[in-house]
């Protein structure tokens, strides 16, 4: 019986034997397929302004505010469960979407509104705001570049029960702890040195102690509680601030990782490496749309609210997006099983027959995984 | 003192908006601010070499259509990361209707 292939792991760390192969294959900051917009539908498209997000952003405030309420009115009886569990997923899901459309500025017209979103929904995703301001740019010059990204979810061979407990962000939350003490402590790690300038990382230590500072006082809250004979109310301060990024990032992470997973690595096609799906208004609201996740890599500049009609506009030229996360999902799975036994398989989508053609010269395979 | 060259009709670019224009082997990006007055700069961004012209301009900023870096294209001054580095800016001015730059004289 001949023995089933087992991929290799491959080296996802930015300073290491991929990193030097990507450049050697013309990879790095390479020139990207995109299809073709005129100009002035495109003025229109990035066309910003500041209404649709500000309704969206006091809607978010309010709700955060309602159900974080609802959760501490009716500690101690089973009624708090369901608004803990929605403000777990607005605290600890919305962010994501938030931290992603600010930091690209798109979200908001005024810049100072952008900002201020970005340093709150950073804090509550737990990214430290400047590392992975640059990380995310990264992700844009060289997405899904082995060697080159440091945002790449899926890690071959796929390690299906750890990748199961981001569900629960509890590796997540680990590293974010490890990393924002480093940073405090005053030093990056070689691959966070190695997409953020050096002029960055005084900031980034700043507001890694500023992190670090709320949550020392948020557990000094609970600490006077406990002291105070409040026994389980003593937690809290934890429910508001840290918890929900465990207990409600459930959804970030169901539509997040559908936005490359199953897909190509090394390629310069975004139609080959990332997926839309059409998703129900709710999850298109809590993920700000991020679900037409070819179009955006194609268009970064146009804001979460016109992705929809951006979509209309180009969707000859992409593959039939998945038609719900359910289906999104069978596909990807099985992508992923595949890829955990075959070195070099992807999910390749059919393109309409209106599309032009998957950009093949662009794609420059790096040398095969190696198979044992 | 260089010389003023001649680019284009000055109605050929739209008002609050960016053009391309390639001379002497560079490239160059040739704003309208939303008054009309003219301005321009390198054509790449200081942070990826991208080209500008298929970013977007908003009163008096160019955003980079890669990561959306912002420079102010009056001065060159970049406002927001990942840009880091000024860009490059040259005399612009509108004449007898059309647009000239002076590509030797970087600001
Ligand atoms: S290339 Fe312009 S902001 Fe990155």
């Amino acid at each position: 019986m001949t023995k089933k292939p087992k991929v290799e792991r491959r080296d996802y760390s930015l300073t290491g034997e991929s990193a030097r192969q990507a450049a050697e294959a013309g990879l790095v900051a390479a020139e990207w397929y995109h299809t073709e917009i005129p100009r002035k539908q495109m003025k229109a498209l990035m066309a910003r302004s500041d209404g649709p997000a500000m309704r969206d952003t006091i809607l978010w405030a309010v709700l955060h505010v309602l159900t974080a309420a609802g959760g501490i009115y009716f500690w101690g009886s089973w009624w708090c469960v369901p608004f803990w569990i929605a403000y777990g997923v607005l605290y600890g899901s919305a962010c994501d979407s938030r931290w992603h459309e600010c930091g690209h500025g798109t979200a908001f017209r005024t810049r100072w509104m952008n900002d201020v979103v970005y340093h709150i929904a950073s804090f509550q995703v737990m990214r430290n705001p400047i590392n992975w301001r640059w990380s995310h740019a990264r992700h844009h010059t060289d997405t899904i570049i082995v060697g080159r990204d440091a945002e790449i979810a899926w890690m071959h061979p796929v390690n299906l029960a750890l990748k199961s407990l981001a569900y629960v962000g509890v590796v997540e939350v680990w590293r974010y702890f490890k990393a924002i003490t480093r940073n405090a402590m005053g030093s990056l790690s070689p691959d966070e040195q190695n997409y953020t300038p050096e002029s960055e990382w005084p900031k980034s230590i700043m507001v890694a102690r500023i992190h670090l500072a709320i949550y020392v006082a948020t557990a000094l809250v609970a600490l006077g509680m406990l002291l105070s004979g409040m026994g389980w109310a003593s937690l809290i301060p934890f429910m508001v601030i840290g918890l929900p990024r465990i207990y409600g990032c459930w959804h970030m992470v169901m539509t997040g990782l559908l936005q490359h997973g199953g897909l190509a690595e090394d390629v310069l096609d975004h139609r080959l490496n990332s997926r839309t799906v059409y998703m129900n208004p709710i999850s298109r609201w809590i993920y700000w749309n991020m679900n037409y996740h070819v179009e955006h890599h194609m268009f970064p500049m146009v804001p979460y609210h016109a992705l929809p009609q951006l979509h209309e506009i180009v969707k000859h030229d992409l593959p039939e997006p998945d038609p719900s996360i359910w289906v999104a999902y069978r596909d990807m799975v099985r992508a992923i099983l595949r890829q955990r036994r075959e070195p070099g398989y992807y999910l390749r989508r059919d393109l309409p027959e209106t599309a032009r053609p998957y950009r093949e010269d662009l794609h420059q395979a790096i040398p095969e995984r190696a198979t044992a | 003192m260089g010389d003023w060259i001649d680019v284009c009709d000055a109605d050929d670019i739209e008002h609050e908006d960016v053009m391309r224009w390639d001379h002497d082997g560079r490239t160059f990006a040739i704003y309208r601010a939303p008054d009309g007055a003219v301005y321009a700069t390198d054509g790449l961004c200081t942070h990826e070499q991208v080209h500008l012209a298929d970013g977007m301009v908003m009163d008096h900023e160019i955003e980079c259509p890669k990561h959306n870096g912002l420079f102010d294209y009056r001065s060159g001054a970049p406002l927001r990361a990942p840009v880091c580095e000024a860009l490059a800016t040259y005399p612009a001015r509108i004449e007898g209707g059309r647009i000239q730059v002076m590509p030797d004289q970087a600001g």
